[in-house]
């Protein structure tokens, strides 16, 4: 079987990020995974971790602790690893350092990129990778000729998990050089959520300009709270400060693609649509009943939302009350 | 200090978009084109910049067919000084290796020390391109950041990953991608309008690049295998409130299965 490279990515405090197990699991069904990273700290167990997502090797670029280069070391690593295991194909998260990273890769190796997929297969030979395109509007194939194929994925789309291994290490001492690369001076590290993560939450509750204010916005927050849900945003609800940015979905924020997806006081416009619209089902409740999310909803509802969520609210902590 | 802003003209997102269904291409004919937000918010970066540093000079570039000359005058009417229109029919339809092969060649052709463009635009969303120009051309990337500020020898931003939020730099010359959280770009007023007919824009074709067209074919490059649109979702139960409606969703879902 053919390698696969899976370039692992390390949150700022170290740990491996949430993808890598993803990205495991689909290397898994096109070939032998092999994890890629960088760091200047080896954790103890870090291999071990990867190993049980479904890594038989692991390729470790070790680095120096200062300069703290901006992605550099992960390019180098992902360049030094392709030589050494003639991969048919490097994956990476569609995430801004893999897209980064990939890109770079792409430039120094005069590979193919495919982007955003949301699928990858081998068709005989030749690896395919489907593309969402416009919100979910098109589904694009695309393969790769004359070149490695490097291919950035959406993360939250796959499902799996690869068998666990005993993973091969191989350290390797990256040589770099600072001239040609950022510098990371400082980080802070994201204050974690009690909620689900939006881009792979299985439930997501957004709010839309209707939601009137900041204050009111806690609703939106109270209901996803009910449901085990993430929490989302239009753009116009971001743009008023009722929310961070961080949870604007659509055609610029985040696009997700849960089970349930329940807009409240959201319009629809094109822009939001685009980042929701392929949710497995659309629940609205605007008090416009010409308002274009009821175009892509399942259940509308014209109505007030300061009466309906509260009351579905209770509804549905009743009947967990009555299950349990 | 000489800043070229990339400029990417796209399908306007507040229409239906289309592409191509033999090709996969976008399809420019059902849609007016626009500068990507995105872009004209790297492009006031660059302005902020020329209103408090005299002597300041903005290049626009953008690569695209012959309609990119009106997205190239827009940047101009807001405070650009020059554009450079990148045109050649085997441009045309290029994916992200190509299209950085080409732009990195047009970089060649001109000094400068900050290369700014956007973080992912809104029709390919690949945020690959400005990463590749970096790469070909050597010079460090600082990609999606805001809060940018260009120093003389140096450029600073702040760059906001899943995990958290990394203050970077890199001396200059660099390459830097702007996010959406950069500030809203100005409009044009009517004294730029007037003044942007008669600055320069210069087209470039592969030749004045001295890159052959034949490279194009003989590179590696992405193949589109199908496109298939996919049917546009249905409406389904639409009620008015009457006093129950959050019941009766609240029954919705536990039939979905979704509580």
């Amino acid at each position: 079987m053919s390698n696969i490279l899976v370039l692992v990515e390390l949150s700022t405090a170290g740990n491996i990020s949430r993808s890598a197990g993803e990205l495991l699991s689909l290397a898994s069904t096109l070939g032998t995974p092999v994890a890629v990273l960088a760091t200047p700290h080896v954790a103890p167990g870090i291999v071990t971790e990867l190993g049980s997502l479904g890594a038989q090797h692991v390729f470790l670029g070790q680095t120096e602790t200062e300069p703290m280069l901006l992605l550099t070391p992960q390019v180098e690593a992902l360049w030094q690893a392709v030589q050494k295991f003639r991969p048919s194909a490097v994956l990476a998260s569609s995430t801004i350092d893999g897209r980064e990273a990939a890109a770079r890769l792409v430039a120094r190796t005069e590979g193919v990129l495919l982007a955003n997929a949301v699928a990858v297969r081998f068709d005989g030979e030749r690896i395919v990778a489907t593309n969402s395109v416009f919100g979910g509007s098109y589904s694009v194939e695309s393969t790769a000729e004359g070149g490695l194929p490097i291919i950035t994925v959406q993360s939250g789309v796959l499902e799996g998990r690869a068998p666990e291994v005993a993973a091969h290490v191989t350290v390797h001492h990256l040589t770099l050089n600072p001239e040609g690369s950022g510098v990371v001076e400082g980080s802070t590290a994201v204050v974690a959520s009690s909620r689900p993560d939006l881009r792979t939450a299985g439930k997501v509750v957004s709010g839309g300009r209707g939601m009137g204010s900041k204050e009111n916005f806690a609703l939106v927050e109270e209901l996803a709270d009910v449901l085990d849900a993430a929490v989302g945003a239009s753009r116009a609800a971001v743009d008023a400060g009722y929310v961070a940015q961080s949870s604007q979905v659509g055609q610029t924020g985040v696009s997700v693609t849960p089970e349930l997806y329940i807009a409240l006081g959201i319009s629809g416009a094109i822009q939001h649509r685009a980042g929701m619209q392929t949710a497995k089902t659309i629940v609205a409740i605007n008090s416009d009943e010409d308002a274009p999310i009821f175009d892509v909803a399942d259940f509308g509802i014209v109505g007030d939302v300061f009466a309906v969520v509260p009351q579905l609210i209770s509804a549905i902590r009743s009947r967990s009350q009555g299950s349990s | 200090m000489k800043i070229i802003v990339l400029i990417k003209q796209v399908p306007d997102t507040s229409e239906d978009r289309h592409l191509d269904s033999a090709t996969g291409l976008l399809d420019r004919s059902s849609t007016e084109g626009v500068i990507d937000e995105v872009n004209e918010r790297g492009l006031e970066v660059a302005l902020q910049y020329k209103d408090s540093h005299k002597g300041t000079e903005v290049v626009a570039l953008s690569m695209g067919p012959q309609g990119t000359s009106q997205a190239l005058r827009k940047a101009l009417s807001m405070g650009a000084d020059a554009a450079i229109h990148l045109l050649d029919v085997n441009l045309s339809g290029g994916d992200a290796a190509w299209t950085s092969k080409a732009l990195s060649a047009a970089l060649k052709t001109t000094a400068f020390d900050l290369v700014v463009a956007g973080n992912e635009s809104t029709d390919g969303r690949g945020g690959a391109v400005p990463a590749m120009v970096a790469e070909r051309l050597s010079l460090p990337l600082l990609g999606s950041i805001s809060a940018v500020d260009i120093h003389s020898t140096s450029v600073t931003g702040q760059r906001e990953v899943e995990s958290g939020t990394l203050s970077v730099r890199a001396s200059l010359p660099a390459v830097i991608t702007v996010t959406e959280r950069s500030p809203e770009a100005r409009f044009p007023n009517f004294k730029g309008m007037l003044t942007a007919k008669r600055k320069p824009v210069k087209t470039l074709s592969l030749a004045d690049l001295s890159l052959d067209p034949s490279e194009r074919s003989a590179a590696a490059r992405s193949v589109v295998v199908s496109v298939a649109a996919r049917p546009a979702r249905q409406a389904g139960k639409k009620i008015f409130d009457s006093g129950t409606a959050g019941v009766e969703l609240a029954e919705f879902l536990a039939a979905g299965r979704l509580l």
